[in-house]
Order: structure tokens, then sequence, then C-alpha cells
């Protein structure tokens, strides 16, 4: 090492490699050019829905509600599309699991009833977070136990993976029936978290502002893993291309089980903070939702998370929106938004390259 | 006779002979069985088959799994049920309810097919789910004209009503009331739209849609515009739907959200088509008198099992007559792992071919 050091010729053929690789600059490895034009949909249609409320008190209001319920769609949905896109598993029992985490939560809250009741935001806020933990606890489990049990002999198989998962669905409603009964649930939410927030004008019910919290943490969470871990970058090359990760050594199996435990125990979260929002539940409430989820995954393009998070926000906005404008097509009015961008975009807004 | 079944025999002795023993007892029911309840039964099953048979061509032979059978099933009966309400009880309001059903149903089914086909058969699945779901909620909200979730309840015409005679004498020892003619109505349509069905696999466009299941990039290389062609089955078994919602209608005297639209039939849809076996027509017609046998009989017998296992702590929870769809999930899973041709695959794996 030091003779290297020493030895003026050796310095003064780096000193000349290192000048000539200045002179010719190295290409640096291309990159992806950011497709950014989908973002600027959200900011147009809150703009235009702005001139259209004119008022704007209403206007932050639906637009924070909106912003919240989008969080919330997107913590149920984004394990969906992570699925999708390493697996190529479309999971139709999702919902189940999404029932499954918020009975677990109610579960959960029953011995807790003395923090829940207690007008004590930090003792309010553990109770939430013991029960979002259980929830998510018990949907990874059962996630992990789908996965082997339902899903892993059909992989590949689209025709009978959603006939499959449809029958997983149908089991677990059932099941959720057998141990909890089949009467209506009420949730109610903690005491200091009900009510809204006054700032001026605007009210902002306290709950929403927890829904956008864990609905960010999530997302940036799940960036950073995805981005800046080890973890992450096999998942990001499994979406690409699993036969290359497994030709180099890595067990994308065990990668599978994790990542579909992963994305359950999201959708339990998700489950959690959507039985709060409705306080009240029944075994259908996590496929009364799928059809929101559903139609923000293809907007989004099937697999890609950053998707996924802008195409919950425009559903939730768009269907707030047009809730107030024009009641009478809410219901029409994702459905619209959906053909709307299929009709730009035939894969979603951020399609996942391999397919 | 081979030609009415388009060269497709059922290819097993045991499948010849339940398929015709359910062909004659269904052509004979109103005479073999007085009561009301059979012949319900009866009239259900030859709904089910047109939309069972229906559905198979999507599923079984183009590989299309759509959730939006319901809602061209549901634009039938609300199609016959809303002109017969809002027209009155005339053979005008039942035929041109059924062709505005028609129309709208064959348009809805193209604008889907445009919208999804053209990308992977999953958007399908899920766009289905979504635009038939928004209907459902769409069909329940508009009270004034639908009924909301109450339907509504109108007359046939007068031909059809029980109190109708065709002839002074019974024939068989059978009055032959609206309500029997309504049944063959019924019975003759399902027979002809299934024949017709048999027709279609058979025939080359049937083995294209075939081929794209099989695979449809190599059907695509062929020079077969595979877009096409599953958009004009998804079009024919929309078509097939709407027919089978308006028969249920005149044979209900009622449409409701429950009957028509509800995601429970879809899934009793799946069911019998998986049961039966999919890509094999037969299957329909088996699954779905199996299935609607069992479930106006399986309920009775739980029921009876759930009272005798009373004290074992959630075994009668688990048997309990409203838990019938559990058991019917496991069976559902069950088979499509271990029978994925249904109980027309095993038959024809046993008998000779």
């Amino acid at each position: 090492m030091s003779e290297t050091l020493s030895d003026p010729t050796a310095s003064a053929g780096s000193a000349a490699a290192s000048a000539s690789a200045s002179a010719v600059p190295v290409e640096p490895i291309p990159r992806l050019p950011h497709d950014r034009l989908p973002l600027l949909i959200l900011p147009v249609i809150a703009g235009v829905s702005f001139l259209l409320i004119g008022d704007p008190t209403t206007w932050i209001t639906l637009t924070l509600a909106g912003l919240a319920m989008g969080m919330m769609i997107f913590v149920i949905a984004s394990g969906l599309t992570l699925v999708f896109g390493l697996m190529d598993v479309l999971n139709f029992g999702h919902g189940a699991f999404i029932s499954v985490g918020a009975y677990l939560a109610m579960t959960a809250l029953i011995p807790l009833a003395g923090w829940v009741q207690v007008d004590d935001l930090a003792l309010n806020l553990a109770a939430l977070g013991i029960a979002a933990g259980v929830a998510m606890a018990g949907t990874a489990a059962l996630g992990y136990a789908f996965e082997r049990v339902i899903v892993m002999p059909v992989y590949g198989q689209h025709l009978k993976q959603i006939l499959v998962t449809m029958g997983g669905l149908i089991i677990a409603e059932q099941m959720i029936h057998v141990v909890w009964g089949g009467e209506q649930k009420s949730m109610a939410l903690p005491a200091g978290l009900r009510g809204a927030i006054l700032f001026g004008d605007v009210a902002v019910e306290k709950f929403r502002l927890v829904a956008v919290g864990v609905g960010l943490v999530v997302f940036l969470g799940m960036v950073l893993v995805l981005n800046r871990t080890r973890l992450g970058l096999l998942i990001r090359a499994g979406v690409e291309n699993v036969e290359m990760v497994e030709a180099l050594g890595y067990r994308v199996k065990r990668l599978f089980v994790m990542v579909f435990a992963a994305g359950s125990a999201l959708a339990g979260l998700g489950g959690t903070l959507w039985a709060f929002y409705r306080e009240t539940m029944t075994a259908a409430l996590g496929s009364e939702v799928m059809v929101m989820v559903f139609i923000v995954i293809i907007i989004g393009g099937l697999g890609s998370v950053g998707g996924c998070f802008l195409g919950a926000l425009l559903v939730a906005l768009t269907a707030n929106y047009v809730g107030f404008l024009a009641p009478k097509i809410a219901l029409a009015s994702n459905i619209l938004l959906m053909a709307g961008i299929l009709l730009w975009r035939p894969n979603g807004l951020y399609p996942v390259a391999k397919r | 006779m081979i030609s009415l079944l388009s060269g497709d025999r059922p290819r097993s002795a045991v499948l010849s002979v339940i398929l015709l023993a359910i062909l004659v007892v269904l052509a004979a029911a109103p005479f073999a069985f007085p009561g009301a309840q059979a012949l319900n039964t009866a009239a259900k099953i030859c709904v089910f088959v047109i939309l069972v048979a229906s559905y198979d061509l999507l599923i079984g032979y183009a590989g299309i799994v759509s959730f939006a059978h319901t809602m061209f099933y549901g634009i039938g009966g609300y199609g016959v049920g809303l002109a017969l309400y809002g027209w009155g009880a005339t053979w005008v309001s039942v035929f041109g309810g059924l062709a505005l059903a028609l129309g709208l149903g064959i348009v809805l089914a193209l604008a889907i097919g445009l919208f999804s086909l053209r990308v992977r058969a999953i958007f399908f699945a899920m766009i289905t789910l979504a635009v038939a779901s928004a209907f459902a909620i769409l069909a329940s909200q508009l009270s004034g004209f639908t009924g909301g979730e109450d339907g509504r309840s109108f007359r046939v015409p007068p031909e059809l009503r029980p109190a109708f005679k065709l002839f002074e004498e019974p024939v068989l020892g059978l009055d032959i009331t609206g309500k029997v003619l309504t049944y063959y109505i019924l019975f003759a349509t399902a027979l002809a739209l299934f024949l017709l069905a048999l027709r279609v696999v058979n025939s080359p466009f049937g083995s294209v849609l075939k081929a794209i299941r099989e695979n449809d990039f190599r059907t695509e290389a062929l020079g077969y515009r595979t877009v096409v062609f599953r958009t004009k089955v998804n079009c024919l078994a929309a078509a097939m739907a709407v027919v089978a919602g308006g028969l249920n209608a005149l044979w209900l005297r009622y449409t409701g959200p429950d009957t028509t639209l509800s995601f429970a039939i879809m899934l009793d849809i799946l069911l019998m088509v998986v049961i039966g076996g999919m890509g094999t027509l037969y299957g329909a017609v088996i699954g779905a008198t199996l299935f609607i046998v069992a479930q106006n009989y399986l309920q009775k017998l739980m029921a009876v099992g759930a009272a005798a296992t009373e004290g074992i702590p959630l075994v009668p929870h688990l048997i309990h007559p409203d838990r019938w769809l559990l058991w019917l999930g496991i069976l559902f899973v069950a088979s499509v792992y271990f029978f994925p041709t249904g109980i027309v695959g095993r038959f024809r794996k046993a008998g000779p071919h």
C-alpha cells in the first residue's frame, strides 16, 4: 500500500487517469425521467372545485375531510397493490382482512374501556395504538396462513386466483359471523378524539387529523423501506423480475409471504381506522370498501405504491367535492373518474413496467 | 338430436342419464309436482340455467371473470318489471321492456368491454365489480323510478295470470293456468338458449374463444383480434343474462334489488359454474340444479344438525342454518383446487368416452 503511494510513476499514472476521467466525463447511469404529469391532476381538481364551490371555508373543510378519507383508503389499498406488484396476485379476499382487523380492534378495546372513556389524549391514543397493534398482528398472522393455504397453490393462474381468493372472502366473512355474531357492532371513538377543532371558521374533526397522520406515516414508511433498505431493494427487484431475484439466490417465496403478511397487516390497520371513522360495522365492512379500493389501485396503476397514494387522494377528494356539488351523481363520480383516467392512460397513472 | 346439441355430446353415460333426468323432470314439473314450492324451484332452475350457461361462456370458454353478470340480470328484471308497472299489463310492455333492457345491457357490455378488455383480464374483474356495485346503489337510490329497496310488484299480461285457463278441460288432470303457461315459456326459452349457447361454443367463434382462454398471446399472433372476440362474447353473455332477468321478473311478478342485483346472487352463480364444471355448458345445468335443490334443502338439514349439537361450544354456530354459505364457500375453494373441471369433468374422466 505504502509502496504504491511512494511510487511516483504510479501516482502520476493515477493522476493521469483521473485527469482523463475529468476530461471525458463519465456518463452517469441514465435515470428514468420523473413522470410528474399525473401529479397535476390533484391541484387541478382542487382548483376547479374551489371555483365551483366558491366558499373557502366549505372548500377547506371538504378538502381536509377528503384528505383524511384518502389516507385511510391508501392504508387499506397499499398492501393490495404491493402484493399484486410483487407476486402478480390480486387478492379479492383483501376485504376480509379489513373486517377482521376492525373486529380484532373492537375486541382489544373491551378491556381498555377505561382508557377510552377518560378524556385524556395520551391514554386515548395509547388505547388506539394498542387496538391497531392487535389488529395488525392478528391480520398479519391471518395473512400468513391465507398465503400458505389459499394463495400459494395457484401462483401464476389468474382465473383460479380470483376464484379462490373470492372463496376465501366468503369463508372469512362467515367465520366472523360465527365468532362475533351477525349483528351490527358499534365502535365508539375515544373521548378525547370526538368532536372537532376549530381553526377560525374551519372545523376539522379530530379523528381525521389522526387518520391523516397515520396515512402519512405509512406512506413515508413504505417509501423509506422500499427505497432505502435492502429488503425494499429486493422487493422492488422482485416487482421488476422475480426470476432474476431468485437466480441471485434469494428465497423469493419467503419474501412473498412476508410482503403478503405486511399487506394484510396494513389492511387490518386500515380496517381499524375505517371502523372508527364509520363508528359502526358489520362483517361486510371490508367488502363495502373494496370497490373503492379497486378503483384506487386501477387509477394508480396496479402494483405502484406512489400511484396508489395519488389515486386514493384523487378518489376521496372527487367523491367529497362531487358529493357536495351534485349529490345525485356522487355515486357515479368514482366510475367517471376511473373511466376518464383509463381513457388517458389505459394502464393507470403509474403503470408498473413489466406488465 | 346430435345436431341439436351441435355435436357436443355429454360424453359420459352417467352424465347423459342425469341430464336426461333433469330435462324430463323440468319438462314434466307442473304435472309431476302439484305444489307451488316445487314449481317455483323448477322455474328458478330454468332461469339459472340460462344465467349460469351465459356466465360459463365468459368464465369457462373465454377465461374472462366478470362480476357484473347480476347487473345484466337486474337490467332484464327491471326492464320487464318497470315496463309492466309503468305501461300496464300488456304483451307490448313485456317485449318493449325486454327490448329496451337488451339495448341497454348490450351497450353497457360493449362499453365495459372496450374500456377494460383491451388491457388485462384482471382489470375486467375489478372494473365489472365496481360498475356493478355502482349500478346496484343507483337502482336502490332512484326509488321514485325503481321502487328503491322495496322494488316493484306488478301485474303480468292476462294470459299469464293464475286465473287464466288455456283450455276448458284439465289436461292430464292439470288445469293449464297462466302460471303453468309462464313456466313453459321459461322452460322453452331456457332450452332454446342453452342449445344456442352449445351452438356458439362449438362454432369457429367458440374455438377462437377457447384458444384465447388457453393462450391469448398466441391467438393474437395467429391473426385473431382477441379484444373483438372477447367483447362479442361479453355482449352475448350479457344479452342472455338480460333475458334470464326478464323471465325471472315475469315469474315472480316482482322486481327488486335483492332478487336481481345483490352480490350474493353473483356468488351463487360463481359457485354453480365452478361446482358444475367450467367450460362444459352441461356443468351449468348440473351446477344450477344441484345448487338450487341444495339451497332449499341443505338449510333444513343444517337446522336439524344445529339442534342436535346444542350445548357443544362453537359447533351449533358452525352448522347454524344461516351459515350454509360457509360450507358452500369451503366446497367452492376445494372444488377449485381438486376438481377444476367440476362434476361434469369428474364424470367424463370416470366414464367411457
